[in-house]
Formats: C-alpha cells, structure tokens, sequence
C-alpha cells in the first residue's frame, strides 16, 4: 500500500502499533480541516511493525499528550517536501487536562471546569501525582 | 499570593517563626488587641467544625478584626449550585483573608488558584489539615520546650486521620524523633507515610497493636478519634471505635511529664477521669489554635503587603511567609 509523502505538515513515526487512533483521537485530529493518513501495522525494522499518522497542514502539535501517551514517538516537521526538523519527546512534567483524576473525594470529581493538574513524581515508573489530592496515577 | 494549604509548604524556620510570632502573642496579647482593625476574615466552611471555625473566629476578634462566612455548605450557595471557584472569587471580594473548609480533598488548593486574597486550608476531606498542626506543634513547644529528641506514640485511626499525617510530615524534619504508631491493622498508617517518610528519611518507627505495650516509653501521646464519617460500612466502624481507650490505669506505668495530645473531638477514646491529670494537654492545645492562627493570619496579612496595626518591635517579629504562591 502506498501513501503520498505530504508537501508541509507532520509525521508522526514509530508509534506503538495498535495505538495509532488513540494518538489520533486525544490530538483530537478530527477537527482539523485537512487530511490526515491513519497507517496501522506498518512494517518496521526497528520494532516489527509500527502505526505512522501523517497529517497535511503546518499544526501547533500538543507535544505533552505525545510524550504522555508515547515518548518514543518520532514527530518530524514537514516543510516543501523536506525534514525540516525532529522534535524529541519526552515524559511531560506536567499534565493539564491529558487524564482525569479517580479519587472520588477529589475537588476534581465535582467543581465543573476544573483543570486536571497532574505533576511527574516518578519518571521511572511513570506515576503522576494530581496537584489537588495528591492521589498518584 | 501566598497561602496555606499544606503543611509542608512551610519550611522548619518558617514553622519556628510562626511559633516564636505566637509565643510573643500569649506574652504580649495587648499589643496585638488592635493588629486586625479594620481587617476582615471569611470562614468559608463547607463542612462542621466546632474548634477549627470558632478558633479561627476568635482569633481574628482578638487581633481586633472582623468576621464574616458561613459554617455549613447548606447556608451557602453551594446550595444553589455555586461552584466552589465562583463563591472562593466572590468571597475574595469582600474579605482580606480566607480560611476554608471543605470535605473535597484539594478543594482549598483550588481556592487557592482563583482567590484574591490568602486563603488557609482549615481541613479538606481526609487530606490536610495545617493548622492544626500548627497547633500540635505549638503545643509540644510549649510542654516540652523542645521540638526534638523525643518519643511520640500516635494512636488510634492512623489511616483516615489527616492531623496524625500532617503532624509525622512536619516532625519527620526535625531532630532525633521517635515515632510509635499505635493502630488496629485495618487503621494503620499510609503506606506512602512508611515508605516516604519514615524509610526514605531513616527515622526510626514502630508499629505496635496496643498502647499499654509502649506506654513506658513515650514521652507524647497524641490520641485520636476513629472518626464515623471516614468509614464507609458502619459495621466496620462500630468494631472498631472503642479499641483504643486511655484511662487512669493504662497511664500507670506512663512518664510522670508525659504530654498526652488530642487535636479533639473527643469521644470516648479519652476517659474524662484523666482531664484533671496534669498531663492532659488536650484543652490547652485547643487554646493554642487560637495563638498559631493569629500568628499564621498575621503572617499571611504582612506576607500579602496588608497593612498591620502594630508597633515597629512588633511588626519585626512577624516572619517571611513561604507558603503556596
């Protein structure tokens, strides 16, 4: 199967296979206006096979949900045709509004509109503590 | 904007501060009479409280200055569906500084965020409590004339007790402290407060299931409530809340300066036959959360640029506040 290379825009490589539309649907790439190439179970030398997500337009892409969700995500800038930059990820420090807080006795599960703060306390083992409770995830 | 939420946003010269502000109050109450003119304190409280409201209360009338607030989400708009946010906003408004409470954990932080004026965490949920411990501290300062080198036994509900986690957080920084935790296994403490405090810090601590076993060798005891709001099956909690009960018999083979602290309500877990023992401290403790929170809200007060009704000497003796911005 072959998919046209896109003229400016975003590649969004080496992402875990399987998780190519949970990428798609927290960037909430559905609302943007142009066209967006979903490729699940790529072939992949480094890791077997790997979804790739190409979107077609020059986007201020949410670099913390990227490095949430996956930070072994390649992300390379489009621009003419050309690789004009790799941006490297990593574990955000800071999540706001990527994931909800489960404590039922936090301020979170009831004040409408609250943003969901969570800070890193645990590289290693990914665990995020919410700024409110201090319940960690 | 600097508030308190937690009791770890204080640093150990911070906390001596606020407890040497206080010290010089009890000493000197009349020159703090008027501090406050003109001032107003809201009490913002979502949930009862006996102690916390009306120590907060009489603390800013002694300072000489107003109160206004409410003493239960019913008698609040909260009522009519007023986001937390919204009434913290409001209230900021009209008051100069902020003490509420709230049975949604971190909902004071939220307060927080959105207010114009400091606001102090007066309890939230299960979760912090700072000024009381505060007051716990004040109190061991003031039995003991030390805030180290010595052994404190907690007992009770370790678990779902905020003041017991907030006071082993803010003891764990200072020197030589022995801490006995003494609990049914289902109300031991967190394992985070093991792990986090105790191990990662190399203090010394054990876990025992009864106090007549450690009596000998403590020189605090702080007793608490196995509190009925926190369990959610009442079996559970009718099994549970007579355990652990001091009485003139268990205090047999205590130390004769023991400090026996309780941050209150009490049921039953303190025979009355001890309140007239001289080591019963519990009721002066009551009385130092009236201190440590006049301290703490002219902390705060002077922190925020408001401006104090006090004597150069005394303004001097007000200390730099390092609470949450």
């Amino acid at each position: 199967m072959k998919i046209d290379s896109i003229q400016n825009g975003i590649v969004l490589d080496h992402i875990t296979a399987g998780r190519a539309l949970r990428v798609y649907h927290d960037l909430e790439l559905d609302k943007l206006d142009c066209s967006v190439a979903i490729l699940q179970n790529v072939k992949s030398n480094k890791m077997g096979k790997k979804d790739i997500l190409k979107i077609d337009k020059e986007y201020d892409i949410n670099l913390d949900v990227l490095g949430y969700i996956d930070p072994n995500i390649s992300v390379s800038i489009i621009k003419d045709g050309q690789t004009v930059e790799k941006k490297k990820l990593a574990l955000p420090h800071k999540l706001i509004n990527i994931k909800k807080c489960k404590n039922p006795r936090c301020i979170t599960s009831t004040e409408q509109e609250i943003a969901h703060i969570f800070t890193l306390t645990d590289e290693e083992n990914r665990i995020y503590r919410c700024i409110y409770c201090e319940a960690d995830k | 904007m600097k508030h308190l939420i937690d009791p770890t946003d204080l640093s150990v010269s911070e906390i001596d501060s606020i407890l040497n502000l206080a010290l010089d109050i009890i000493d000197d109450k009349d020159k703090y009479s008027e501090a406050c003119k003109g001032k107003k304190l809201a009490t913002l409280f979502f949930e009862p409280s006996t102690r916390t409201r009306l120590s907060f209360e009489a603390a800013m009338m002694e300072l000489g200055g107003n109160v206004l607030g409410f003493s239960s989400a019913d008698s609040s708009s909260a009522t009519k569906g007023e986001s937390v946010g919204d009434t913290v906003k409001v209230v900021s408004c009209y008051a100069d500084i902020i003490a509420m409470r709230h049975p949604k954990e971190g909902a004071p932080m939220y307060g927080a965020m959105v207010s114009d004026v400091p606001v102090i965490n007066a309890g939230d949920g299960g979760h912090n409590h700072p000024t009381q411990t505060l007051t716990d501290l004040l109190t061991i300062k003031r039995e003991k004339g030390r805030l180290d080198n010595f052994t404190i036994g907690l007992c009770g509900d370790l678990k779902f007790g905020r003041t017991v986690h907030s006071l082993i957080k803010a003891l764990s920084r200072y020197e030589n402290i022995k801490f006995i935790l003494i609990s049914p296994k289902e109300l031991r403490v967190p394992e985070y407060i093991i792990s986090e405090v105790f191990e990662k810090n190399n203090i010394e601590y054990k876990e025992v299931r009864t106090m007549e076993e450690v009596m000998s060798e403590l020189d605090i005891i702080y007793m608490t409530r196995v509190q009925k709001e926190r369990f959610f099956n009442e079996a559970d909690y009718v099994r549970l809340k007579d355990t652990y009960i001091l009485d003139m018999d268990k205090l047999k083979t205590a130390k004769k300066d023991l400090s026996i602290l309780h941050p209150l309500p009490r049921v039953n877990e303190i025979s009355i036959s001890v309140d007239n023992d001289p080591r019963a401290c519990y009721f002066r403790q009551a009385m130092n959360g009236k201190f440590v929170r006049m301290a703490l809200m002219l902390t705060l007060l002077k922190d925020n640029n408001c401006k104090l009704n006090l004597p150069e000497d005394k303004l001097a003796k007000i200390g730099k506040m390092g609470g949450a911005d």
